[in-house]
């Protein structure tokens, strides 16, 4: 069963291979926008992965004002 | 014309199938220039239809398939004019757009939305006119129009409703949401999801299998399980029109225009 520091890993780790930054250089209570150095459409490309990695629908207006990883995994979570 | 190559779209012939082609910086939003080439393209498909069986829609953008109208220069045109010519300016437009419209939903040909990215607004509207929709796994649908108070205008309303149930209308319209291609695959939106970067070569594998059945009989049959909602098409201008006079839409076009944001997709 997935914790949230087990969601939070794996939010971390999709971001890393996707937008290639290294694992180490992220955490959970980084800006992704800024960390990632993504806009609002790639954003909207990692929401796709996420719903698809996790096997979940997350509408994107859960979205709104989620920054950091960690709410971002909190928000997944609520969808396990 | 069996080729062109304009500023926002080409289009060209290959194996029977005609393609359709949008390029337009950033996401093929949809202004006067890629009306006036569709109309061109609509102009051209009575002749290029004689010759061919299927037509691809498809996007050279790698954000996306389309991300609806050219809201800037929507704003700015009608900021241009009169206050009292505002609407009749905006109705001349979306008219337009469904004169283009009918005729591909109308076309006898099999019509095959290959689709990416985003598909929002009117680029969702544009695929919506296709009798099929391949998506690529990354494709993400949405209807953000009543986020600025507006709903949509291209035809997406009635077109939605002749293809799905009216529970996933009421979801995509009334909460703006996006859908990936999956969850528009199990509404029965999208006929086949494709892996990263395959939409196209789907699109024309199916094209390929539709060359096969006879023209006409296709034909009789798409006008058999495809009727042109036109009644409700009338009415989704009348209420776009309606709606576009009020203060709060020029006020949220103008915060989108505003927007620092290069791509301000998200609600």
């Amino acid at each position: 069963m997935s914790t949230l520091q087990t969601t939070t890993d794996e939010v971390l780790r999709l971001a890393s291979e996707h937008f290639k930054v290294p694992l180490d250089k992220l955490n959970p209570d980084d800006d992704f926008f800024t960390k990632l150095g993504i806009n609002s459409l790639q954003a909207l490309d990692l929401l796709t992965r996420i719903e698809q990695h996790f096997r979940i629908e997350l509408p994107d207006y859960e979205l709104q004002g989620v920054n950091d990883f960690r709410t971002l995994a909190e928000r997944i979570q609520s969808r396990l | 014309m069996k080729k062109f190559k304009g500023e926002t779209l080409s289009w060209d012939v290959t194996d029977g199938a005609i393609e359709l082609l949008l390029n337009r910086a950033p996401c093929n939003e949809i202004g006067s220039t890629t009306l006036a080439e569709l109309e061109a393209f609509t102009g051209a498909l009575e002749s290029l239809q004689k010759d061919c069986h299927a037509l691809i829609i498809a996007s050279a953008r790698s954000e996306g398939f389309c991300a609806g109208a050219d809201l800037r220069e929507l704003y700015r045109r009608s900021q241009a004019l009169p206050p009292d010519q505002r609407v009749a300016g905006v109705r001349e437009f979306v008219e337009r757009i469904h004169v283009v419209g009918n005729i591909v939903d109308a076309a006898p040909l099999t019509t095959i939305a290959a689709v990416h990215g985003v598909t929002f607004g009117g680029g969702f509207e544009l695929a919506l006119l296709c009798d099929l929709i391949v998506a690529d796994k990354m494709t993400r649908f949405c209807f953000p129009e009543l986020r600025l108070g507006l709903i949509p205008s291209f035809g997406g309303i009635p077109r939605l409703k002749r293809d799905v149930g009216n529970g996933v209308v009421r979801d995509l319209l009334l909460t703006g949401r996006s859908i990936n291609a999956t969850k528009a695959q199990a509404a029965g939106l999208a006929s086949q999801v494709t892996a990263e970067g395959d939409a196209l070569r789907v699109a024309r594998a199916t094209a390929a299998q539709v060359r096969k059945f006879d023209r006409a009989t296709t034909a009789a049959a798409k006008k058999f399980i495809k009727p042109i909602p036109h009644e409700e098409l009338k009415q989704e201008v009348d209420i776009f029109c309606d709606l576009f006079t009020r203060p709060a839409v020029e006020a949220g076009l103008r915060r989108f225009v505003e927007s620092t944001d290069a791509l301000p997709y998200l609600p």
